[in-house]
């Protein structure tokens, strides 16, 4: 291990089954990071952003998922859940997670 | 595979509006290039105005740049103009000879302003005005002469006049016709207007009609009448009309009548070349206002992204005139005679006039000076043909379409100045509104509110936002037709047109309903999917298929999502009635779950605020009450006044209906929230005259108020019927509010169903027809059957994994 390359500090942990995480839903997980949202769309495609919407902190695990999206509960800021980034003309950016799903597990890497 | 070619011919508003469109529907189906005759990006041609007057500069009416060119890998062939498009090779010819050739060709070459055919019109100093150069070209004479004459007394020659005179100039504005603007104003508005651009310093001369430019060393210095009179001048400009340019199209064999002849789809009479904007005729017409190019625009970009859907059927335009201070708008067909009828207000020393023109109880023109505030409702109406008899009474005193609340009673945008707000609820002010619209080139209420976010929350404000986006961008301004607008971005069908086809194809769940509608995304959006979630469900109670994924937070975790992410838990209080039992368990639960704040609500019940999601269905379980249901779209609570039993003045049992109607109505969902009150006499302690459906005491029964509403705008309710007996007001009020869960669009509450079909409909269905009433009030009563209390499910464990965390 390279002592100066944080990503390599970081390793995958299994959080959960994707059939625990609805279709179109998302489940919090609490980690060391703080509130993690990991989410699960109509492809089952799995992504994980940190549960706070770059606007004023919602938590976008209770948002309405669609396509590679999520709506944020308070103020509808659309979150793009593969990088985090604000739908424009809104500008921010949260904090995403790589996921791996394995047999049907969910793997983030924290 | 090499992407089909397709060719822009013109790099105006028109041809990027049809781009801009396209790549929203199909970013990469096209290789795209665009022929522009003048060197620079597309501008926004209908802010020249502010441009010639110095209130802008010309940078700041850039709408694309080259960078949005490249960006989406369009080649600009700036400054160079086609001059032939060769239909059997297929392909274009530029100026300087450079091919490009195409599978489609787009065809926006604009319009040319009107030359008289006069003598001395090529003479120094004689301009026409229509672009850039134009302007510049203004704006360099202004510096030098002194004396200008405008022919032309339209929209554009006022606005070239009204300019020049801020520049300095000495304006005399020449019309052919006995009033100015005479194609958008009646001879009393114009009048008042002629007035008050006098009081600004120019001069008007009216019923004259130029024979002659003079200028017998190369350079204008008058200009000569029929009548022989004459007028000095060191500027003429020419702004008496448009011709579409044609040349091009004419040339290439294309039908061409007073512009390129375009079917309902945009295209020409050779079908791989399409045509938008000033350039064509549609329908026997040619537009020369920006509105209707923006109509084109789409459609022509849903048949090139080909979703073959969409049909362009003509526009129906207002115009306002974008002089500042002055405020002028009309809109339809003002002329009057046989079979129309007129409703005028005229307030010459006020400066106020208003006239609507009526034809069979429809309104079908608009002239309105000096307060234009109602001009967007009046359009609105107009564009949807809506039946008006039933306002007739107050249709002269606009609609007030503003809230209450929020921007300090402020109702005319005009008068504000730029540092006050608008939007209470987002902190915008007026002057940030402003800005957006000129420089990101906003033209929509949509685009103003994702932009600066103004009237993008509670919308109260939305009327001053569409006057300052009116007055800002003029005609090119066009309020959203209601009646045709789609339910968003997914799909191009209507509200009314989805429960249609959710009710006649028997579709009892949300994927079963996109798939068969052909929604343009995979699964929908936030906006559409709650509005699909309700509709499949009252169309088909017990069998409709509900996703909770579809519902709003609140709904799917049946509690109030708070600003730090905690909830709110409001357990149901019927008729606001409670025990000291009940009032010990609660307190017990705030103690228990360390619950920071307890309060009474609007609605007669308590309040428990910040409690963690993964408490309440503990909380749920320790309070044994039901749910409240004040997360919901449903029926929230029933406000009632302690009647009869109690007061010295109570006539009637108010308590006891309202605790009945509760018990009878609860764990009802609905297009929005639904509020109602009991009252037990005319007092109305209870505030019936502002709820959804509000019951008022009276010694000899009941009377039943609707579409009242509280909050953004007040609505006093209004009355249904009166009476008997407490069964005969479940029924009415159910029956109504049934007739409205049936009908409303998703979002909509009592007030704005009501005010869309009008009172009398609502009457016809609910009071005179007995057996349409029993009906509505049977299916209502059969939908809320065995609807079980969601607290109560998930005390028992259902949907468990939602209030559960995953901690590592």
């Amino acid at each position: 291990m390279k002592p100066n390359d944080l990503e390599d500090a970081m390793e995958w942990i299994e959080v959960c089954q994707l059939d625990d995480v609805p279709v179109l839903g998302s489940r919090v997980v609490k980690s060391r990071h703080g509130s993690i949202a990991v989410f699960r769309n109509g492809d089952n495609e799995a992504f994980a952003l940190l549960d706070r919407c770059p606007h004023k902190g919602g938590p976008l695990s209770q948002g309405i998922v669609y396509g590679r999206t999520v709506a944020c509960p308070l103020h509808n800021w659309q979150i793009g859940l593969e990088d985090g980034a604000a739908v424009a003309p809104d500008v921010g950016c949260v904090r995403r997670f790589d996921v791996r799903v394995d047999a049907g597990a969910v793997f983030l890497k924290l | 595979m090499a992407k089909p070619k397709l060719v822009v011919i013109g790099n105006g508003m028109a041809g990027v509006r049809t781009l801009e469109e396209l790549l929203k529907l199909a970013p990469d189906m096209y290789d795209i290039s665009v022929f522009g005759a003048e060197p620079h990006g597309n501008y926004n041609r209908i802010l020249l105005s502010p441009v010639l007057s110095g209130e802008m500069t010309l940078t700041d009416i850039m709408l694309n740049g080259e960078d949005w060119y490249r960006d989406n890998r369009i080649r600009l062939h700036a400054g160079v103009a086609a001059t032939r498009i060769d239909r059997v090779a297929r392909q274009v010819v530029g100026a300087d000879g450079r091919v490009e050739p195409y599978d489609r060709v787009l065809l926006a070459t604009g319009s040319a302003p009107f030359v008289l055919p006069i003598p001395g019109t090529d003479l120094k100093g004689v301009l026409t005005y229509r672009n850039i150069s134009d302007t510049e070209a203004m704006i360099e004479a202004a510096g030098k002469a002194r004396r200008a004459v405008v022919i032309g007394g339209g929209l554009l020659g006022l606005e070239a006049a009204n300019g020049l005179s801020m520049r300095g100039m000495d304006v005399c504005v020449v019309h052919l016709m006995p009033w100015i603007m005479e194609r958008q104003l009646d001879r009393m508005a114009a009048g008042m207007l002629q007035a008050s651009l006098e009081r600004k310093g120019l001069r008007f001369l009216l019923e004259h009609e130029t024979s002659e430019i003079l200028g017998p060393h190369g350079h204008v210095t008058g200009v000569r009448f029929k009548n022989d009179k004459e007028v000095e001048a060191d500027l003429v400009v020419m702004a008496i009309g448009i011709k579409p340019n044609v040349e091009l199209a004419a040339q290439a064999g294309l039908h061409c009548a007073r512009g390129i002849v375009v079917t309902d789809t945009m295209q020409t009479h050779d079908p791989r070349i399409y045509a938008v904007g000033e350039c064509v005729t549609h329908r026997r017409t040619s537009y020369g206002l920006v509105a209707p190019l923006f109509e084109m625009a789409k459609v022509c970009a849903t048949h090139l992204a080909q979703f073959g859907i969409g049909r362009y059927t003509g526009s129906v335009t207002s115009t306002k005139l974008k002089v500042t201070g002055i405020d002028v708008f009309s809109a339809g067909d003002f002329t009057g005679g046989e079979g129309t009828e007129d409703i005028t207000l005229a307030d010459e020393i006020g400066g106020v006039y208003k006239r609507l023109v009526l034809r069979d109880d429809r309104l079908i023109g608009a002239v309105l000076y000096g307060d234009t505030v109602d001009g967007a409702w009046y359009f609105q109406m107009l564009r949807d043909g809506q039946n008006v008899s039933q306002i007739r009474d107050h249709l002269m005193f606009g609609q007030s379409h503003l809230g209450n609340a929020g921007h300090q009673g402020q109702q005319r945008a005009v008068s504000m100045p730029d540092d006050m707000e608008v939007c209470g609820c987002n902190g915008v002010r007026k002057g940030t509104i402003v800005k957006g619209i000129k420089e990101k080139g906003l033209f929509t209420l949509e685009d103003v509110r994702k932009h600066t976010k103004a009237s993008a929350s509670c919308g109260s404000c939305t009327g001053l936002v569409e006057q300052i986006l009116a007055s800002t961008v003029g005609g090119a301004y066009t309020p959203q037709s209601t009646a045709a607008k789609p339910m968003c971005g997914c799909t191009d069908h209507t509200h009314e047109e989805v429960r249609r086809a959710i009710r006649e194809h028997h579709l009892t769940a949300i994927p079963q309903a996109i798939h068969f509608m052909e929604w343009r995304t995979p699964n929908g959006c936030a906006s559409c999917r709650p509005a699909l979630n309700y509709y499949v469900q009252c169309a088909w109670p017990h069998e409709g298929k509900d996703d909770p994924q579809s519902r709003f937070i609140n709904e799917r975790a049946h509690a109030n999502i708070q600003k730090d992410g905690t909830y709110s838990v409001v357990p149901r209080m019927y008729g606001g009635v409670t025990t000291a039992a009940e009032l010990r368990r609660i307190a017990d639960v705030v103690d228990k779950y360390r619950i920071p704040t307890v309060k009474v609500t609007g609605g007669q019940r308590i309040d428990l605020l910040g409690v963690r999601k993964v408490d309440l269905p503990e909380v749920w379980r320790d309070l044994a009450m039901p749910s409240g249901f004040a997360y919901a779209k449903a029926l929230r609570t029933v406000k009632t006044c302690v009647g009869s039993e109690w007061c010295r003045f109570g006539v009637q049992d108010s308590t006891q209906l309202g605790i009945d109607i509760e018990r009878a109505f609860e764990r009802m969902y609905a297009p929005h929230k639904v509020k109602m009150a009991v009252s037990g006499c005319p007092r109305n302690c209870a505030e019936s005259g502002i709820k959804d459906v509000g019951v008022i005491g009276v010694e000899s029964g009941w009377e039943i108020y609707v579409a009242g509403n509280g909050g953004i705008k007040t609505e006093v309710a209004q009355f249904l019927v009166k009476v008997k007996m407490a069964e005969e007001v479940l029924e009415h009020a159910g029956a109504f509010i049934q007739l409205y869960r049936e009908e409303a669009r998703y979002l909509d509450r009592t007030i704005h169903y009501v005010q869309r079909v009008g009172l009398d409909y609502v009457k016809k269905r609910v009071v005179e027809d007995a057996q349409s009433r029993r009906e509505l009030y049977g299916r209502l009563l059969y939908a809320l059957e065995g609807e079980r209390d969601p607290w109560e499910e998930r005390i028992a464990g259902h949907a468990k994994r939602e209030y559960e965390e995953i901690v590592l």
